[in-house]
């Protein structure tokens, strides 16, 4: 079965595990534990859901496309995670990982981000909860979403630079596990993607399982069946994982869309860092290598686990797209739908806009993980 | 069956002695080796050397620091084993250094590579215990000996499950935390030998924030010895050369031998 749960060890196939300094050990066997009784508990469930629908605006809506569809010859849906509480689709694993660390009795959240669109989310459950929240972002990418980095301080996080190494995403994980090597006693580190050590890449995993659920029965109620194909991009790939788990028992094509500059999936080399193996940019002597993207969110040499295993065994495929394309992508989306993209999401597109000679008259299903204020800055410097 | 580098270190232990082994980031300045030779001959007991890594997650500032100027100057695991076979010195080595390095390598090719350079034993710290049987495997094939962590937050099962798997020494994290110098010596630091020396009678020593000669007595009243990393690699950062390292493992070596 694809897409379920991974082995007693947290592989999928030959991908994942727990590979963490001894000390981080005991956290994550708790984790997994909560994790598996939480999941399991009526309770718990209800009251993660109740927050997702009223808090969060779920169930997010599928919108049909009709002068972008025109335009590209074939059937374009969007699944709205931009129009979800905090702009993004992030907000569904942060709920319910916030939830978890306050059942096992934790104080404070850790977490990295990226593009800021993890960290916002994080800090807005924290402030929900009256849970302390630090927040590591690369030195890089504090630059370039300055507007993010205003909405964690305000939300009442405290927001602290990474300033090694690439200074951009990878460097916030590593700071964000420093942290919590330190404060494992107190603080749950609230990671943001399908990545890292057992039971992370699983358990983001079926928190973002909504996505694709909703999705599934939406597309039947429109279509009377599935789409034939889902796209969307990856940097760790949550977003990814979320709507391809609705559709990982079905006929339908899963594609995954990795920046040129961060394809660690394209590449196809394994590694192992940030707590599990999985396909990795690296040099000769497996050296980490810095990604380069447009997209602050998707700027990771590395991927997560299960998405490594579903380019292994092929019912996943994974492409890449450049900056260039995404620029594109991004104004196309604009003007033909009046739907500003974040530029992670605008990875998919891209890719739809490239293939559209293969995907003629098909339906195709992509998931718009986040909206594009945060990205309008930025754009309007390299537009201009 | 006990290997070379943990029957060095318990001979020494036997007849009395409190062991210090000082960590050396590889590949940092021209005269890192220097101070190896240096460290050795003011009395450390086993030398660890780094092969530095991108991503050390284990590592605080000061490692940090030394392991990317160690790779902005060029160093690979390869350059950095091929100095390590040139030195000359009369006690074992251990290599530290980060899981992806040796995957990438091949397990098995990594292990022999070390085993030919003349390092007899190696720490991982981003391998748990789940995770140890392929390395175990490899490292055991080419006769290097797997040391493993030990940490505060472990209960007292797992540290029993550790020691029996542990070769070389086992390495007791002294706090919970990365590398790096702390002013004061954490609690945590005794309360791990204590656990270690209840339930083993391999070699117990104590690393991570045992920052100078005084903490390594403090460390040493139940522990059979300290691993000095930050403090070392300091003197190293700041221009003090081969001599200011073996100054600083003279200090330690005095007081632990006071």
């Amino acid at each position: 079965m694809v897409m379920q749960e991974p082995s007693p060890e947290g592989r999928f196939g030959e991908f994942g595990g727990r590979f963490v300094p001894e000390t981080l050990v005991p956290a994550c066997q708790a984790l997994e534990a909560a994790f598996r009784t939480a999941w399991a508990d009526d309770a718990y469930r209800k009251r993660l859901d109740g927050l997702l629908n009223d808090y969060a605006g779920r169930p997010s809506p599928l919108t049909e496309c009709g002068r972008l569809s025109e335009e590209l010859g074939l059937r374009l849906l969007l699944k709205r995670e931009d129009l979800n509480h905090t702009g993004s689709h992030k907000i569904n694993n942060v709920l319910g990982q916030a939830l978890l660390a306050e059942r096992m009795g934790k104080t404070r959240l850790v977490a990295e981000t990226g593009a800021g669109q993890h960290g916002v989310a994080t800090a807005t459950a924290a402030a929900l909860l009256g849970l302390e929240c630090v927040v590591y972002m690369g030195e890089v990418d504090i630059e370039r979403q300055a507007l993010n980095v205003f909405k964690m301080r305000l939300l009442g996080a405290d927001v602290r630079a990474a300033a090694s190494g690439s200074r951009t995403l990878k460097d916030a994980i590593n700071e964000a596990m420093r942290d919590w090597v330190a404060t494992v006693e107190t603080s749950h580190y609230c990671l943001g993607s399908v990545m890292g050590p057992h039971p992370y890449p699983w358990m983001v995993r079926e928190f973002h399982r909504v996505i694709g659920e909703e999705a599934r029965s939406q597309c039947l109620q429109l279509l009377g069946g599935d789409p034939d194909t889902v796209v969307a991009c990856v940097g760790g790939g949550s977003n990814a994982a979320g709507i391809f788990s609705g559709f990982a028992d079905t006929d339908t094509a899963l594609v995954g869309v990795e920046p040129a500059g961060g394809a660690a999936v394209g590449r196809g080399v394994p590694g192992v860092v940030h707590g599990s193996k999985s396909y990795l940019m690296q040099d000769e002597f497996g050296q980490v290598q810095e990604a380069e993207s447009i997209s602050a969110g998707l700027d990771y040499p590395g991927v997560g686990p299960e998405h490594s295993h579903l380019a292994a065994i092929g019912r996943a495929r994974y492409e890449a797209v450049t900056d260039d394309e995404v620029i594109q992508a991004f104004q196309l989306l604009a003007r033909t739908e009046g739907i500003i993209p974040a530029l992670e999401p605008a990875h998919a597109l891209a890719w739809i806009s490239r293939a559209r000679a293969e995907l003629s008259g098909q339906t195709v299903l992509l998931n718009l993980s986040g909206r594009g204020d945060k990205d309008v800055p930025q754009m309007m410097e390299i537009l201009s | 069956m006990t290997g070379p580098f943990e029957g060095h270190l318990r001979a020494r232990r036997d007849a009395g002695r409190k062991l210090l082994i000082p960590y050396i980031t590889g590949g940092l300045g021209e005269n890192w080796t220097e101070a190896v030779e240096a460290a050795v001959a003011a009395g450390a007991d086993a030398v660890e050397i780094g092969i530095p890594f991108s991503d050390p997650v284990m590592d605080g500032p000061t490692i940090q620091e030394a392991s990317d100027r160690a790779l902005t100057a060029g160093a690979t695991p390869v350059s950095v084993l091929d100095e390590v076979r040139q030195l000359q010195v009369e006690i074992p080595l251990a290599v530290m250094t980060y899981y992806n390095l040796a995957f990438k390598a091949g397990l098995h090719r990594f292990a022999s590579s070390l085993h030919d350079a003349g390092v007899s034993a190696a720490i991982l710290p981003d391998m748990p215990l789940e995770e140890c049987e392929p390395w175990a495997e490899a490292a055991g094939e080419a006769g290097v000996e797997m040391v493993l962590l030990a940490a505060p937050t472990a209960p007292d099962e797992r540290l029993v499950r550790i020691c029996e798997r542990a070769q070389g020494f086992v390495y007791g994290v002294g706090l919970l935390g990365v590398t790096g110098e702390r002013a004061a010596l954490a609690a945590s630091a005794s309360e791990i030998a204590v656990r270690l020396k209840q339930v083993t009678d391999m070699p117990v020593l104590v690393g991570v924030g045992v920052s100078t000669p005084e903490q390594a007595v403090e460390v040493c009243r139940h522990a059979d010895g300290v691993i000095v990393g930050s403090a070392i690699v300091r003197q190293l950062l700041d221009g003090h050369g081969p001599d200011g390292v073996g100054d600083l493992v003279r200090r330690f070596r005095e007081a632990l031998d006071g």
